[in-house]
């Protein structure tokens, strides 16, 4: 599998482009999912922002050229144009990266994607810290703050390629409104195929466990399983993990059950602590009334330093060696 | 025409300098894995000569508050950008070796906060005209002199925002706001005129009531006339410089195209373009 620093090979690196990109990582499966689909529905279109290669819509493009809609870099007009289009019958699935979805034509989707009524869809790629190389310009470590806060909207956050592959195929069939959150397509897979049971608004046990749960989102589930095995092969900690794809509408009834039966819930994001999984999570066992240790492992309500994401994901301590730290000092007191 | 002003020397030293920061942004594009090459060649002619001639800016005193502004609003271009700043000395260059790298001040897109003579965190397009128009009214209310430059890219026309920014700039009659369009006619996806038509430009902006001029923003000559002759600041008409460039301009396979917006080299094709780049200029492998 790639990442992102093997192309980082000094003088002696890859040549690429941004032609020949989606071929080096997994985020084609997006557009390759989104493609198959597309034959049988006729409604689905594809609207974009001058970032066609880079969310992967390459092959979409090459078999359907009629049904996508190049706005130039124009996000907001194309968020209300895609609204529009809604309102009229076609199933527009608009990519743009995530910070420029969800902040720059924030109001748009607000107002005129989820309020008047739509069944747009929002592909947000290079969420996170996935470009993390490019500065704070384009980390988006706010968007499920944002979008969570919207009535009616739906917020996903698959855990990698494969789980996105579900995700696009329940989307087909969603009524209304959602966002997806995926990062460059270079992240480490924590399914080995698409073929699980995926459904929106339901966690996925990844690994059973007694001693405390992880409840995690997009990377942080990867990381989350590879700290559980290596807690329960090294230490015999057993700690379960729960791939919480779904931020909105949250799955309350698995965080109620982990808070139950393991007493103890870190929850995992590649996002600012504020507003995001952590706080869905937290809002419920406040209003449950359960006790259990808590504490939420993302972005510590700052702006990200520069770098390449895997070493962001260290320093930020949502990989799996910070999950392991988190676990074992919950676990002491 | 040649500028009354400019000595076939300086037309040389000026060629000299962009040449050389071509060629190092290729070895740099080399050493880090990627960068905006396409988009940092189109632009270099002018960041060249306006750094080395025109800007009022002091490396040693990158905050100085009579200093002329410079908004690089294509903030992806900053790798080039940077390398233009290291040469007017405001930091060493060895410290590009670092760019995009973690811990780096240098990432792709350029930050205030942490590159000495960077005026503005940009990288997200359609934001620098604003930001602009911005520091203009204040130089303005503040009864200060110096002037405010900004570059935008031609996909940055396609952003509601920019034409917010040209509208305001116009109102409020900033004389002291000097807009370069590097117009290489190409954007990520494809050219500009595919994406989605922009022209006729030049009329666009005339109705916006700027001053509107158009150069070959590859030859020296032109920007050095151009820049020289600007209205005074205390105009009341702002002007806008339609820069028609060329996106990868010097290495013949990179040039008009947005395949190379991006990319990485490998050790053949960086020889390869150094080589090429090098005739271009008539200087045979040096
Ligand atoms: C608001 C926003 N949308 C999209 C992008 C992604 N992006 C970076 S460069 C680029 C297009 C490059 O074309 P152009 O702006 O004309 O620049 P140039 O050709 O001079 O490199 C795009 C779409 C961005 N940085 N900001």
């Amino acid at each position: 599998m790639s990442s992102t620093k093997e192309f980082i090979v000094d003088g002696k690196g890859l040549t690429w482009t941004v032609d020949t990109l989606d071929q080096l990582t997994q985020a084609e499966i997006y557009g390759k999912v989104l493609t198959d689909m597309a034959r049988v529905r006729p409604d689905i279109v594809v609207c974009c922002a001058d970032l066609l290669k880079s969310t992967k819509l390459r092959e979409f493009q090459r078999t359907f050229p009629q049904r996508v809609f190049n706005f130039g870099i124009s996000e907001q007009n194309m968020m209300s144009a895609a609204a529009g289009m809604s309102l009229e019958g076609l199933h527009p699935f608009v990519s743009t990266f995530g910070v420029f979805a969800s902040m720059r034509a924030c109001e748009q989707v607000r107002t005129d994607v989820v309020y008047q009524g739509t069944r747009v869809k929002i592909i947000a790629t290079h969420s996170g810290l996935s470009f993390g190389q490019a500065g704070t310009t384009h980390h988006c470590t706010e968007d499920l703050a944002i979008m969570r806060s919207f009535a009616r909207m739906t917020v996903i956050v698959p855990a990698d390629s494969f789980e996105t592959a579900q995700v696009i195929r329940a989307l087909v069939d969603h009524e209304g409104p959602a966002y997806v959150r995926l990062g460059r397509g270079f992240e480490f897979p924590a399914y080995e195929s698409d073929q699980f049971e995926f459904k929106i608004g339901k966690a996925n046990k990844i690994k059973e466990g007694d001693a405390l749960t992880v409840i995690a989102c997009g990377v942080g589930v990867e990381g989350a399983k590879e700290a559980a095995e290596s807690l329960e092969f090294d230490e015999g900690i057993s700690i379960r993990v729960l791939d919480m794809h779904t931020i909105k509408p949250l799955d309350r009834e698995a965080v109620q059950k982990a808070a139950r039966e393991t007493k103890r819930i870190i929850t995992v994001e590649e996002h600012n602590i504020i507003g995001g999984l952590g706080s869905a999570v937290a809002e419920v066992l406040a209003e449950e009334g359960v006790s259990v240790r808590f504490k939420r492992l993302g972005i510590p309500d700052t702006f990200c330093q520069i770098g390449y994401p895997e070493d962001l994901y260290k320093v930020y301590g949502i990989d799996s060696d910070g999950i392991i730290k988190a676990v074992q000092e919950m676990l002491k007191v | 025409m040649q500028s009354p002003s400019l000595s076939h020397k300086d037309v040389s030293f000026l060629e000299g300098r962009a040449y050389d920061l071509r060629r190092k942004l290729l070895l740099l594009t080399g050493k880090i894995g990627g960068a905006h090459i396409g988009g940092s060649f189109s632009m270099m002619d002018i960041l060249v000569v306006l750094y080395h001639r025109f800007l009022r800016v002091d490396p040693q005193n990158p905050r100085d508050p009579e200093r002329d502004i410079f908004v690089l609003s294509k903030g992806h271009g900053a790798v080039g950008y940077c390398l233009v700043l290291a040469d007017m000395g405001f930091f060493p260059e060895k410290d590009l070796d670092q760019f995009n790298q973690t811990g780096s001040r240098f990432g792709v897109h350029p930050d205030r906060h942490k590159i000495p003579g960077v005026d503005a965190s940009t990288g997200s397009l359609g934001h620098g005209l604003s930001l602009s128009v911005g520091y203009a009214l204040a130089k303005r209310h503040l009864k200060r002199q110096q002037r405010v430059f900004c570059l935008i890219s031609d996909g940055e026309l396609c952003e509601g925002s920019t034409w917010e920014a040209f509208l305001a700039g116009a109102h409020f009659k900033l004389g002291n706001l000097y807009v370069i369009v590097d117009f290489n006619k190409m954007t990520q996806d494809g050219s500009l005129a595919e994406t989605m038509n922009m022209e006729p430009v030049r009329k666009k902006l005339e109705s916006f009531n700027w001053s509107v001029r158009e150069i070959d923003g590859h030859n020296i000559n032109q920007i050095v006339e151009i820049l020289e002759n600007l209205p005074e600041p205390k105009e009341n008409t702002p002007t806008v410089i339609l820069a028609h460039t060329v996106k990868g301009k010097g290495v013949p396979w990179m040039e008009n195209t947005s395949v190379w917006h991006y990319g990485g080299l490998d050790e053949e094709k960086e020889k390869q373009a150094l080589a090429d780049l090098a005739h271009y200029y008539g200087r045979n492998g040096k």
